[in-house]
């Protein structure tokens, strides 16, 4: 969770009064709230937590922490399945949520 | 050098290690404040590759750790009631509370849910107006924004079957108390940029000043630990003891001025209790007079809950930097990442974890555990 991610800007849109964005974290697309970051625009890349941009990135060192993250698995920690990682630990498989929300490319 | 190649850069990391290692004449003690900062340096055996002389001290800055018992518990009330949709950070599920977790609730037939956003669990809300949606609101000034925004959010669409149950809590009050503390060892701090880049660097130099320490604002990643360490022995070794920011590439010296007037609007500071530390004074947030109507706490009566702290946990002295996780005697024997009796082995940011995680095991503390010690341990190791 103390992990934030960064992320490029795909496309910006006003939705119900929010500012939102999808976000291209090496592959993983999600939904990212701008409000903090209201200028942003598309092609631009900014550090990314729990769902909320929070500082712009310059590109170079944004895609070299993403590949690091990648590199380390953190990725995988950061946006896989929970319950599957709780799981892994010890307990019988739960149900799946219907949460996904983030699309794989 | 055994760790070295896995650096990004390996050249950058064999000059940054040289200049350190020109640079220190004595022994220093430093610490690296947030959890994600532990994991990369143990991870990567950056405590190894420095020279003898630089000591890193663990922080206690993982959220999830540092969330007291009692909360974890009130959670665990809150989630097992009917009606009730519980939704929290993955890294949450497996912490235990007294007797339990949220994953064992959810097996019980809680409707607990993982959500990557606080967003997500406002979303929940509202598709679900007959149900109380409550999401677990813990972290530091890196999360609190977006947690503040979500209350804030609730209020402007209306909705009111959302309530979140606040721990956040803050960085300098922490730092205060670590140097506050009789014990304190620590003669610098490589601070959490990522709280950094909400809160900029202003809450710094009173700090340094005041204590006469050193306070350089540092990455995640391994350059970026390398070059915290190296521009803190620098400072140590002139004797200064300023604030400078070795990551700039994230942190600007305002911070997220949007973020923090959310924060200002929202929350309150207050007192709060620090899992294994206890009460630090003004070192958290609650919602302020406005959201009150937000609160978990006031919506649900959770009060009278019988926490136990298992005796033998020692998190609170490795929270506070005095005691190296393999120092524990349940380290790796009792308590391991499967059956973890203290936050700091379960959750992925925790030192107890990192420890365990990666490869910490051969550092041998001289006990007659030991042996036992090291191969139950190498079978959690990934990097062995
Ligand atoms: S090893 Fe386990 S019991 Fe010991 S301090 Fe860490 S979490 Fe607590």
């Amino acid at each position: 969770m103390c992990l934030a991610v960064p992320g490029k800007v795909l496309d910006v849109e006003d939705r119900d009064g929010t500012r939102m964005a999808t976000v291209d974290f090496g592959g993983v697309v999600k939904e990212v709230c701008l409000e903090y970051l209201p200028d942003l625009k598309p092609g631009e890349y900014a550090i990314v937590h729990v769902g909320f941009a929070l500082q712009r990135l310059d590109e170079e060192s944004a895609r070299r922490t993403l590949e690091l993250f990648e590199t380390l698995g953190m990725l995988q920690e950061e946006f896989g399945d929970p319950w599957e990682a709780a799981e892994a630990t010890g307990n019988e498989r739960p149900a799946q949520d219907g949460l996904a929300g983030e699309v794989t490319r | 050098m055994k760790y070295i190649d896995e650096f990004q850069d390996p050249e950058l990391a064999r000059r940054l290690l040289d200049e350190i290692r020109a640079t220190v004449t004595r022994p220093w003690a430093l610490m690296e404040v947030c959890g994600g900062q532990t994991h990369t340096i143990i991870r990567h055996g950056i405590d190894q590759l420095l020279p003898p002389e630089v000591e890193l001290i663990h922080g206690p800055g993982c959220p999830v750790c540092v969330t007291p018992l009692e909360v974890i518990d009130k959670a665990l009330e809150i989630a097992s009631r009917p009606g009730v949709i519980f939704c929290s950070f993955g890294d949450m599920l497996r912490v235990p509370g007294t007797g339990r977790d949220l994953f064992q609730v959810r097996g019980q037939g809680g409707d607990v849910r993982v959500v990557y956003s606080p967003l997500d669990a406002l979303r929940i809300a509202e598709q679900n107006p007959d149900r109380e949606v409550v999401f677990f609101g813990i972290g530091f000034e890196t999360t609190a924004p977006p947690n503040a925004m979500t209350v804030y959010q609730a209020r402007k669409l209306g909705i009111r079957n959302f309530s979140l149950l606040v721990s956040h809590v803050r960085v300098p009050p922490a730092i205060e108390a670590i140097m506050n503390s009789p014990d304190c060892r620590v003669q610098g701090f490589l601070a959490a940029g990522h709280v950094c880049s909400v809160m900029g660097t202003e809450e710094y130099p009173e700090l340094a000043e005041r204590h006469r320490v050193p306070i350089v604002v540092t990455g995640f990643e391994p350059l970026d630990i390398l070059e915290g360490v190296r521009r803190t022995v620098l400072q140590l070794e002139r004797g200064e003891h300023t604030v400078e920011n070795a990551y700039p590439r994230a942190v600007l010296p305002e911070g997220n001025p949007a973020a923090r007037a959310m924060l200002d609007d929202v929350f309150e500071v207050t007192d709060r209790a620090w899992r294994g530390i206890g009460v630090i004074p003004d070192s958290g947030w609650r919602l302020s007079e406005r959201y009150r109507e937000y609160d978990a706490e006031q919506r649900f009566s959770v009060e009278g809950i019988d926490t136990r702290e298992p005796a033998e946990c020692r998190s609170g002295e490795v929270l506070q930097g005095l005691l190296k996780p393999h120092e524990c005697e349940a380290f790796g024997t009792t308590c391991t990442p499967r059956s973890p009796l203290g936050a700091t082995m379960v959750s992925s940011e925790g030192a107890c974890a990192a420890y365990y995680l990666y490869r910490r095991l051969d550092l041998g503390t001289p006990s007659p555990k030991s042996p036992s010690v090291k191969s139950t341990a190498l079978e959690g190791s990934s990097v062995v």
